[in-house]
């Protein structure tokens, strides 16, 4: 069973090596074969977690051995992989949702010549996605982690005519970078420390190691997991990243990509857990991200910038619950997977809006869409109460689990994480309310295109609402499904530990809380949105709304200390370089062609010149040997 | 003395006193130098016995059979165990069949087959009154420029004794690493060296040049043998034998018997120490050491290209050979007097070569000093005394040798009206006009160079570890900033062929003929092979390096 594990990442490979090879001939049926090896994958992950289900809780971890990579004495690399329950999770949603989101990516880039090359390059990202959750060594993480960057780039940038999906994917790739090096310079520390890079090893020897190691390991994979998932203060990208295509955006920037964070964090489990401090930096990163995200997310105009918004906020909460330590590692799972199903569904359903708008992203130029889009109308309500954690739904379940761990991490941190977390479920609901009361209710806003086509929404072919529906099965039903006698939470144990913790309040106090936040953050959306009209232009707004407009400023933020500190620390460096160093290399060199000058004087052609220092040259060497003798 | 005592003399040396037993010759081990000195003398004769039509492809033929049967007996004889387990000496003492002899064997016989096709190119130059001519004069006796000349190209003469000539010269050279005795040694010397002073003078184009490159390596060859010759006499003074074990051994204090005749002159250190500086510095003559390297870039210069690279090549594998087994053989006792004087003819060759080859403007003068300085970097593993030592001299030996030849084989291809192109001007843009040719090229300097994924720097790296583990690490210093600056002209070429406008009158690159096709290809698969999977030859070299006494 377990050699099964390779051909998960080898379909989707195959297919993107074919299907990016293979040239023009392919243009026809490239689609297909790029859906058939993604559902290859699923299939076969299915088949996997069958075989799981039958074993023992402890027996479920199945590891293959491919071959040794760097076989090098002190330092081995293998690729090889470890399927355990966290890892099959993450299977399940990456190859499910990955599927999905190539069914629906053959109607929606239908008119796309480009369309074998995005089906290749989705390929690629699901293999570089599956190679990063199966690795069992972090070595071989890092290269699934920069496969799925590079592929992320190749996606943002794909309709790389328009400067601005070029300047998005550049932006997206330098500011991952960033997190790339954190998580390398994790990966040396680690194997300074440990001697290895496996996670078992690794993992194992985390009791014996010094709290202080063991925190600057914790702070790297938290920059590298920033990086990846869009937090602060490595959040910059993920705005822009919406350029790329919609069902891009559902499946990288929203349901898988950006949760590799939130794995690589629960996955180094053991050593965060050893490094309290580092626990309580992961917790702050994700209490401010998921209220930055949430405040964007209200100002934005853009739908997709705006469910972008709601993707960071969503998973800072991750992050936080992630932080927690065993109170929250099973409940950031059952968020990233809730997520995944909601999340991808929203996104769809707001490709489908667009697709039925003339590519129109601006909310203030929707209005009045549930009659001409029932389908993507019913479904995009349903992921809609389902993020904003309406009773019963997915999202109700293991955002409100969220909310509690914060709350039992105990003392002054528990009350002010738990606070932020039930502030941030608040604007959730205000936020996603506004999205939804702006697209599909209202007056009727819509506005000719540049070309002065009026549009004539309709609702999206079925290849574009089937997934749709499916993933809103997910979002109401997935959460209760979890939750129900604490499947996931039974599932999940054995690989991550579960620790109850000590909550100040009870379940109900919590639930109740977080239901009257709701109750206000949707009534308020109601009264500014739904009860007046909507006006096409944004009005000016309060300082708070142009900054969240702005992104809260990140990329004036980062302008002035990184950009304007970078050019002048390089202008230093250009100085120096330019003075100090060409100045020794040049006269270096002016001095090394001066004496090739003159001893090429030497040699003027003459035997008895010749003979001369050879003569010279034997009377030195005789008297230098015995003169050696002598010293 | 009267005339009875001369005759008693006389009859005394008739009469059968001591019987003199034959010599011992163990001719299944010395088959490999047999076989091409056989080759030689059948070569002689084929010139004399065979028409003049037909003699260029016998010569040929007969060259490669031997040169490959040759190569044939080394690797039988290594198969054997000779190289390892069955070292031994043979011929009475005047010649050692061991790892390091045969692996210096294999690689001059190699070189040779290689330099061998060069010599037998007959498609660059345009033909001359309906025949194909190679780069070898039409008659060597004949004066420059003079009707005679013509009259000789005209009849189609070629000199096809070059063959012969280069027959003998490896067979002095399948001697010389394994000479064991000093006589033997300087024979082996004198028997390559005159066929090389021979060959240097038999260019067709530029023959003035040619003559005066012959007859500056044969003064000066001349004059380094003298040195060599005296400090052997010296020596035999110290020891009282030419004997390599025989002289170690006194080195070492083990005397056994002292010839009263020499009893004077014995454990005298000031013989031992001048006879050994002269031998040496005869030696570092071959291998082109700074101070005694001047012939080099005249020589190299005018000598036929194919030639060049021949001597460029083999000459320096049998002379290091024959330093590295003095050295190693008869002198370990007196590394501490040898060890720092080879440390400043070291560093001096390696700089010198370096610098002066930065404002060179003649590619074959370039690669000269160039060649000087790669002797300053194998010096840097001669001195490292230590088995790994050996090993990486040899690994660089074997790996220069075809860099070389296949350089020089690229250098006879850039051909203009006046033959070879060899001033560096015209090189420009070379890789715009012939992109595969000048790729090639560039492969070579970047082996040159030493640049990873190409023997020179494997070999450059064994070398310099090896110096370094044997206690020279300020050579390597030296080493590696002469490689700095080395790379600035070898890459000054590649700008020059690649990033630079072709010029008008630019030269035109010659389609040669399967041979040397066959001698550059060799080259680069051997650069590329060597420099990305070389530890099988890494491990042949460090199994060859140990020396028979």
């Amino acid at each position: 069973m377990e050699n099964l594990i390779a051909l998960l990442v080898a379909a989707p490979l195959l297919g993107a090596a074919v299907l990016l090879c293979g040239g023009r001939a392919l243009d026809r049926a490239g689609h297909w074969l790029g859906t058939l090896l993604a559902a290859a994958s699923f299939v076969i992950a299915v088949v996997l977690f069958t075989d799981m289900l039958g074993k023992g809780a402890e027996e479920r971890t199945l590891s293959q051995h491919l071959f040794s990579w760097i076989p090098v004495e002190g330092f081995q690399a293998d690729v090889a992989f470890q399927l355990d329950q966290l890892s099959m999770t993450f299977v399940l949603l990456i190859s499910g949702v990955g599927t999905l989101i190539h069914v629906y990516s053959i109607g929606y880039m239908e008119h796309d010549e480009r369309r074998r090359r995005f089906f290749g390059y989705l390929n690629l990202f699901l293999a570089a996605m599956l190679l990063l959750v199966l690795a069992d060594n972090y070595l071989l993480l890092y290269v699934g982690w920069e496969g799925v960057g590079l592929a992320s780039y190749l996606l943002i940038g794909f309709w790389q005519h328009k400067p601005s999906a070029a300047t998005a994917a550049k932006k997206a790739f330098l500011v991952n970078r960033v997190g790339d090096v954190g998580l390398s310079i994790a990966i040396m520390l680690m194997f300074t420390t440990f001697g290895t890079f496996a996670f078992g090893p690794v993992l194992e020897a985390t009791g014996q190691t010094s709290e202080g190691k063991l925190t600057a390991i914790g702070l790297m994979l938290l920059l590298a997991a920033c990086g990846k998932s869009a937090q602060v203060p490595l959040q910059s990208w993920l705005g822009d990243a919406m350029e790329g295509p919609t069902p891009v955006s559902a499946l990288i920037h929203a349901a898988t990509m950006v949760t590799a964070g939130v794995y690589l964090i629960v996955r180094s489990g053991a050593i965060f857990n050893g490094a309290p401090d580092a626990q309580l930096v992961v917790t702050i990163v994700g209490a401010v991200t998921l209220l930055f995200g949430a405040i964007v997310g209200c100002a934005k105009d853009d739908i997709k910038k705006a469910l972008a918004g709601s993707t960071m906020s969503q998973i800072g909460y991750m992050i936080l619950a992630a932080g927690l330590g065993p109170i929250g590692y099973v409940f950031a799972i059952m968020h990233l997977v809730t997520h995944g199903f909601f999340k991808a569904g929203l996104f769809l359903g707001a490709g489908s809006v667009m697709h039925g708008m003339n590519d129109e992203v601006d909310m203030r130029k929707y209005g009045g869409l549930r009659k001409y889009m029932p389908v993507t109308f019913v479904t995009f309500g349903l992921g809609y109460l389902a993020i904003i954690g309406f009773p019963g739904l997915s999202g109700f379940f293991s955002k409100d689990k969220i909310i509690e761990a914060a709350f039992a991490k105990g003392g002054t941190e528990g009350w002010l994480l738990g606070s932020v977390a039930l502030l941030g479920a608040a604007i959730t609901a205000y936020y996603m309310t506004r999205v939804m009361i702006m697209t599909f209710f209202g007056d009727k806003r819509w506005q000719p295109d540049a070309d002065g086509h009026a549009p004539h929404p309709h609702e999206s072919p079925k290849s574009m609402t089937i997934p749709m529906i499916v993933l809103a099965f997910g979002s109401v039903f997935a959460g209760g499904f979890f939750s129900i006698g604490d499947r996931f939470m039974h599932w999940l144990e054995p690989v991550t530990r579960h620790d109850h913790g000590n909550s100040p309040l009870s379940a109900a106090t919590v639930t109740g809380a977080t239901m009257v936040v709701l109750v206000i953050g949707v009534a308020l959306a109601y009264v500014q949105y739904g009860r007046r009209p909507v006006p096409v232009t944004a009005p000016r707004g309060s300082l708070l709304t142009r900054a969240a407009r702005r992104d809260l400023l990140q990329d004036d933020f980062n302008h002035v200390v990184l950009v304007r500190g970078g050019e002048h620390l390089t202008r230093s460096l250009v100085y120096v370089d330019h003075s100090l160093v060409d100045g020794v290399v040049n006269g270096t060199a002016a001095s090394m062609g001066g004496l090739s000058g003159r001893l090429r004087k030497l040699q003027n052609g003459y035997a008895r010149s010749y003979a001369v220092s050879m003569f010279g040259g034997a009377a030195v060497l005789i008297a230098a040997t015995l003169l050696m003798r002598a010293v | 003395m009267s005339a009875s005592a001369v005759h008693s003399l006389w009859t005394m040396a008739a009469d059968p006193v001591d019987k003199i037993g034959a010599p011992k010759i163990e001719y299944g081990q010395l088959s490999p130098t047999l076989i091409v000195i056989g080759a030689a003398v059948v070569g002689v004769l084929i010139e004399a016995f065979v028409p003049r039509k037909s003699r260029y492809y016998i010569q040929l033929f007969v060259s490669v059979v031997a040169l490959a049967a040759a190569f044939a007996a080394v690797v039988g004889l290594a198969a054997r165990g000779f190289g390892t387990t069955k070292a031994q000496i043979a011929a009475m003492g005047a010649i050692a069949v061991d790892g390091p002899a045969l692996f210096l064997q294999g690689t001059i016989l190699l070189a040779g087959l290689v330099a061998v096709f060069t010599f037998a190119e007959r498609r660059l130059d345009p033909v001359a009154h309906g025949n194909r001519v190679d780069s070898f004069v039409a008659q060597a006796g004949s004066v420059p420029g003079s009707e005679g000349e013509q009259a000789a190209t005209k009849a189609g003469f070629t000199t096809t004794e070059v063959f012969p000539l280069a027959l003998f010269a490896i067979g002095g050279m399948l001697v010389f690493p394994a000479a064991n005795d000093l006589l033997t040694l300087f024979i082996a010397l004198e028997v390559f060296s005159l066929p090389l002073y021979l060959l240097c003078a038999l260019a067709r184009r530029k023959r003035l040049m040619s003559q005066e490159a012959a007859v500056k390596y044969f003064l000066l060859g001349a004059f380094a043998s003298a040195f060599t010759l005296f400090g052997i006499a010296l020596l035999y003074g110290y020891a009282g034998s030419v004997s390599y074990a025989t002289i170690a051994n006194v080195v070492e204090g083990n005397v056994t018997t002292v010839d009263p005749a020499l009893a004077d002159t014995m454990g005298n250190d000031a013989l031992l120490l001048i006879g050994v500086a002269m031998v040496v510095m005869g030696l570092l003559f071959k291998v082109g050491a700074v101070p005694f390297h001047m012939w080099t870039p005249d020589v190299y210069q005018g000598a036929p290209t194919p030639v060049t690279g021949f001597m460029a090549a083999a000459t320096k594998v049998a002379a290091f050979g024959a330093l590295l087994r003095l050295l190693y053989v008869v002198l370990p006792g007196l590394r501490w007097d040898w060890r720092p004087v080879m440390w400043g003819i070291a560093i001096i060759t390696m700089l010198g070569g370096a610098i002066v080859a930065i404002t060179q403007t003649d590619i074959k003068r370039l690669l000269a000093y160039s060649s000087i300085a790669h002797a300053g970097f194998i010096l840097a593993g001669v001195i490292a005394t230590t088995p790994d030592g050996v090993s990486s001299v040899l690994f660089y030996l074997a790996a220069y040798s075809f860099v070389t030849i296949g350089a020089f084989a690229v250098v006879t291809l850039v051909r203009d009206a006046g033959g070879e192109a060899t001033h560096l001007s015209k090189w420009a843009g070379l890789g715009r006009r012939s992109p595969l040719v000048a790729a090639v090229f560039a492969v070579f300097l970047l082996a040159f160079a030493g640049i990873p994924l190409t023997s020179g720097f494997t070999g450059k790296f064994a070398v310099f570890k090896a110096a370094a583990e044997g206690g020279a690490g300020a050579l390597v210093v030296v080493g590696v900033l002469s490689s700095a600056i080395a790379a600035f002209f070898y890459v000054r070429v590649i700008v020059l062929m690649f990033f630079s406008e072709p010029k008008a009158d630019g030269p035109t690159v010659a389609v040669p003929s399967p041979l040397t096709m066959t001698a550059i290809g060799v080259g680069v698969a051997v650069t590329l092979v060597l420099g990305v999977a070389p530890q099988y030859f890494l491990d042949l070299a460090g199994q060859a390096g140990v020396f028979v006494r």
